[in-house]
């Protein structure tokens, strides 16, 4: 498909991974300094320009797994440690957001205002810091190199692109069932009614010419929704109103975010499927991988630090039920194995059957 | 008014493609197909008359080179005088197989040769012309192969030069709709196969031993995903939910709707009745009756029915018989082809 859909899925699932890691860091009460040190550590090590440089190259999406591999990694660029449940609902809670974002956009081009309005909010946590900021706005700047003469059709791609990455991921988020965004099936809602997308007539119209190009008939007729026009268009400059809200951060101090381990088992079925089958051509994936996180610059855990583990579930019950649920997925054993050790060689990071 | 029938279940869901749904009719045999995008493989499935599933079977994209598997881009049956093909596009080529899916007649590797590192490469618009089957590229050259009453004897005839922006689907005047009827013999319309692209762009042709293109209808900052052809008019349903519909031979604008919140994604029409159907990303598909005003002879739409799919982003939607009284819709994530019929 697209071989410019990588920057965009990873700067998104990156920005939806700050905002729970934030929220979490408030939810435990980490000491303010070592929360800013955690997020400036992530931050800037998503940001590292040889690791961008890599990213934006034109290339296939890599695969979940693959994928997975690159967050495990960022999540731990810093003093804090999660366990293997905490980063699997994670990167679950991360997917999910952003394939509700994706499927929501009005407007394939939209999925750029949703980037922008995580790397806005990501600039708002590392405010402080000069360095990282300037790194920031560099990235946004070949972002808008990149997609900001893209056509429409183009942008149709990517989205599609995306799409077929989240096919078949239905895990339920209680922050989206209680908004109503999602079903307790875990497919989302469509709504139809509300702004439009920019470009987009309200449906309702036919209208007829004669062979001069004069209107001669005008029928309403009735469409089922109840949309209005945009107000406006979103902002692609460095500064502006973005106008969409997906992107934004959702989570507050107060709002949970459990995802629902009853639904669990059905969707661990999907993805296990995709670990078994066997993959003969991961080598080529895997060299990929090494290069791209070979310009990740880690911060080892250095001595007078202590480090801190950051659990993302509410309660030891809901992590039991949870590794339980989750135990029997062998080809996640090696992935748990390596986490615990720390700075690993990326050739033995990807565990394959 | 339409119901709601029982829905057909599907191996794998649907992919986000647009006219990610085709169709196959087989009114003698009592039998409907039905094929569906899943991603790196597609579905065939038939279906008796009440939707009640009689056998399936799943097809891979062909050359497993690259990163990941190559994904499908559409399947399409084409009905042509003597037989029917099942296409299939790729990011890696065309496949083309007896209609029940069974053999494998013919594969067209695609030549990536003059894209750039950032262009995706890839084979998408699927048509019947005569004896011929057209399939669109990534680059807007759409290829013409001449297709023999039997055997695998395939051959690539013309490659067409008229748009500069991937293909998204190509249209052309149906042959009465079902294998057992003779094609038209004394065709009054010249104008007899459209393609559409990405910018929005239409390409009207006469089809022939060469291709002869006849008009261009420019587009307006949309794709264009979805094409019709019925009668010397062309429907085109575009990106910003717009249904639009042109002279053939002149590319005349006659009628503009603005018949959905999102992009359209699917076409399709009812020849013998003139009933065109529309399916979009914003849940809905519309039903609409074409006619000829008996004033000036242009064509004019009346709506027919609306039809909400509750929280499915449609992907792909047909009649499933010639009267237009039933059709079938797939949704994205959804792995199951939903059926309605009028009551």
């Amino acid at each position: 498909m697209s071989v410019r859909t990588l920057p965009l899925l990873f700067l998104n699932l990156g920005g939806e991974m700050l905002y729970i890691l934030d929220q979490r860091l408030r939810a435990q009460n980490i000491p303010g300094d070592k929360a800013r040190k955690v997020l400036n550590d992530i931050i800037s090590t998503m940001f590292n320009r040889k690791f961008m440089e890599e990213l934006f190259k034109p290339q296939e999406l890599y695969s979940k797994k693959a994928l997975r591999t690159v967050y495990d990694r960022l999540a731990h660029a810093s003093i804090m440690r999660l366990n293997q449940a905490s980063m699997d609902k994670l990167y679950d809670l991360m997917t999910m957001a952003f394939k509700y974002q994706v499927l929501l956009c009005p407007r394939p081009k939209d999925v750029l205002l949703v980037t922008f309005n995580h790397l806005d909010a990501i600039k708002g946590f590392i405010q402080d810091s000069p360095t990282i900021l300037h790194q920031v706005d560099e990235t946004f700047q070949q972002l808008t190199e990149i997609y900001g003469g893209l056509s429409a059709g183009e942008f149709q791609l990517i989205r599609q692109t995306l799409l077929i990455f989240f096919q078949d991921l239905h895990i339920r988020v209680s922050i989206f069932l209680k908004d109503k965004v999602q079903n307790s099936n875990g497919r989302f809602v469509l709504p139809v009614s509300g702004p439009l997308p920019w470009g987009t007539k309200v449906p309702g119209l036919v209208r007829t010419f004669n062979n001069k190009g004069e209107e001669v008939r005008k029928v309403e007729f009735k469409h089922g929704g109840s949309y209005v026009a945009a107000p406006k268009e979103g902002s692609f400059e460095l500064y502006g109103d973005r106008v969409l809200k997906l992107g934004t951060n959702m989570y507050s101090v107060n709002r949970p975010m459990e995802t629902h381990m009853s639904g669990a088992s059905e969707n661990l079925a999907a993805q296990t499927q995709e670990s078994i089958a066997p993959n003969p051509l991961a080598k080529e994936e895997l060299n990929l991988l090494a290069r791209l996180i070979g310009g990740m610059e880690i911060k080892k855990p250095s001595g007078p630090e202590p480090g801190f583990r950051l659990n993302l579930f509410t309660t030891d019950e809901e992590e039991e039920t949870s590794r339980r649920t989750k135990s029997w997925l062998g080809s996640w054993g090696s992935l748990r194995s390596w986490t615990s050790q720390g700075g690993v060689p990326a050739r033995a990071m990807i565990c394959l059957p | 008014m339409f119901r709601r029938e029982r829905s057909i279940p599907l191996r794998g869901s649907a992919a986000a493609l647009c006219n990610n749904l085709s169709v196959l009719q087989l009114p003698v045999r009592n039998l409907t197909h039905f094929g569906v995008v899943h991603g790196p493989s597609a579905q065939l499935l038939s279906a008796a008359p009440e939707g009640v599933p009689l056998a399936q079977r799943q097809l891979q994209a062909k050359e497993g080179a690259g990163v990941s598997p190559p994904l499908i881009t559409q399947v399409h049956w084409c009905v042509l005088p003597f037989r029917v093909l099942l296409v299939l596009t790729s990011h890696r080529g065309i496949q083309m197989y007896e209609s029940d899916g069974s053999v494998m007649v013919y594969w067209h590797a695609l030549d990536a040769g003059d894209a750039s590192l950032v262009q995706a490469v890839f084979a998408r618009g699927i048509a019947a012309s005569g004896h011929f089957i057209c399939v669109g590229m990534w680059s807007g050259r759409v290829l013409v192969f001449d297709i023999p009453a039997k055997g695998p004897n395939i051959v690539l005839s013309e490659e067409l030069a008229g748009h500069q922006t991937p293909i998204t689907d190509i249209a052309t005047e149906p042959a009465q709709g079902q294998l057992d009827c003779k094609p038209l013999e004394n065709r009054d319309c010249v104008a007899d196969m459209v393609t559409a692209d990405d910018s929005g762009l239409l390409c009207v042709w006469q089809s022939g031993p060469e291709f002869k293109l006849l008009t261009r209808i420019p587009g307006f900052g949309v794709p264009c995903p979805s094409v019709q052809l019925w009668q010397g008019t062309v429907a085109a349903g575009y990106g910003n939910g717009q249904v639009r519909l042109y002279e053939a031979s002149t590319g005349t604008l006659h009628v503009q709707i603005d018949a959905h919140a999102r992009a359209i994604c699917a076409l399709d029409l009812a020849p013998e009745v003139g009933k065109l159907l529309s399916a979009a990303e914003d849940t809905f598909v519309h039903i609409w009756q074409l006619s000829r005003s008996p004033e000036g002879g242009y064509i004019e739409v009346e709506h027919c029915h609306g039809e909400c799919v509750p929280d499915t982003q449609v992907c792909g939607a047909r009649f499933c018989d010639p009267s237009g009284s039933s059709f079938a819709v797939t949704g994205y994530d959804l792995a199951e082809i939903l059926r309605f019929s009028s009551m």
